[in-house]
């Protein structure tokens, strides 16, 4: 199911509220950037940096599932060996 | 229009808000258990809690049209006091047969840890035991993937239980497939920051066709707004969606998974 919007409405409706978020996520990572030219990120902070500058990665893709695809990335992988870790069996 | 938001925490909110929803449209809520803001210390702290998800509740959403109704459990946050937990859920069947308790909710994981899938466990047990439908809370963030996906294997593990008496809450866009496709219920939680907003709700309305999928505020004591899902109407009539998809997701779809519940009892405005 689709709605009756074509892309030409959707670009036109959405493009200044996307702009306005594209603008915030630019301005922190410059934020970001001014901070650590006088301290280096500690280890949890750098790998949370590294995961925004990936979601960037994805959104540049032409992937018909980018929401999606972000998603899996903040994400913790499943682990299907969950059950012998906690000594569960399956019924 | 005419909706139902499914998963809203009115303990949390005011007697305002319950007008407010009255005059949105809102005809009948269905209120989880959940975390209080501090774990509570004792089963009678939870007998009180119960007495108030109950009683003062459905009196106070009477007031103003509103049927209320309700689901019971010890939250997720809370299994990690395990003997607690069990106290809890021993207890719980004295208010299965209130007239506005529609099953075990909401249960879940939070952390994914050992006692929590332990005191999930057994939390299914006593739905089954006692023919209850379920209402699941999954993990927030980082944690859901995982989390929805232990939640989905430890469900299926357990033969007693029919997946069309299970509404999984909380799905996003990389659970939404998972929890639909093993048929259970799939209920899209409209919450700043954590969880969905109205806009990518209606995507995935749009990509799923809205078949046994819900919407809710989850309207609690954190930033949340209690009239989400009014929001989540006007963005479908904004894209032109049709009214007969429309009311599916926001008052079809939860009478008719609410109506597997014995004790659902509704009233359709005349």
């Amino acid at each position: 199911m689709t709605n009756e919007r074509n892309g030409d409405a959707i670009v036109a409706e959405s493009f200044l509220d996307v702009r306005a978020k594209l603008l915030e996520v630019a301005a922190t990572l410059d934020r970001i950037d001014r901070a650590c030219q006088s301290e280096t990120l500690q280890e949890a902070a750098q790998s949370k940096r590294d995961l925004l500058g990936e979601a960037t990665k994805i959104l540049l893709s032409d992937a018909p599932n980018r929401a999606e695809q972000l998603q899996q990335l903040f994400s913790r992988e499943y682990d299907a060996d969950w059950r012998e870790q906690f000594g569960f069996t399956a019924n | 229009m005419d909706y139902i938001d499914p998963h809203i925490h009115m303990v949390s909110r005011t007697t305002d808000d319950y007008a407010t929803l009255a005059r949105m449209g809102c005809v009948a809520m269905s209120e989880p258990a959940f975390w209080a803001g501090y774990d509570r210390g004792s089963v009678d702290g939870f007998r009180d809690y119960f007495r108030q998800l109950t009683e003062t509740e459905p009196a106070r959403a009477a007031q103003y049209g509103i049927q209320h109704f309700t689901w019971l459990c010890i939250n997720a946050k809370e299994a990690e006091n395990v003997s607690l937990s069990r106290e809890v859920i021993a207890m719980i069947p004295e208010f299965l047969d209130k007239p506005n308790v529609l099953g075990i909710g909401e249960i879940g994981l939070n952390k994914n840890t050992k006692n929590e899938a332990t005191i999930f466990l057994e939390h299914l047990d006593l739905a089954a035991k006692y023919g209850q439908s379920i209402l699941i809370h999954t993990p927030h963030l980082e944690d859901k993937y995982q989390g929805t996906r232990m939640i989905l294997d430890m469900l299926c593990d357990d033969q007693r239980l029919d997946p069309d008496r299970v509404l999984v809450d909380h799905v996003e866009e990389h659970t939404i497939s998972e929890v639909l496709d093993r048929g259970f219920w799939g209920g899209m939680t409209l919450y700043p920051v954590t969880k969905c907003t109205p806009e990518r709700a209606v995507d995935m309305i749009e990509q799923t066709g809205g078949e046994r999928l819900l919407a809710n505020s989850a309207g609690d004591w954190g930033p949340s707004k209690p009239t989400a899902v009014p929001d989540l109407i006007f963005e479908m009539r904004r894209r032109s969606l049709p009214e007969s998809l429309i009311r599916k997701v926001v008052y079809d779809n939860p009478l008719e998974f609410f109506s597997k519940s014995k004790q659902f009892n509704f009233t359709p405005r005349g």
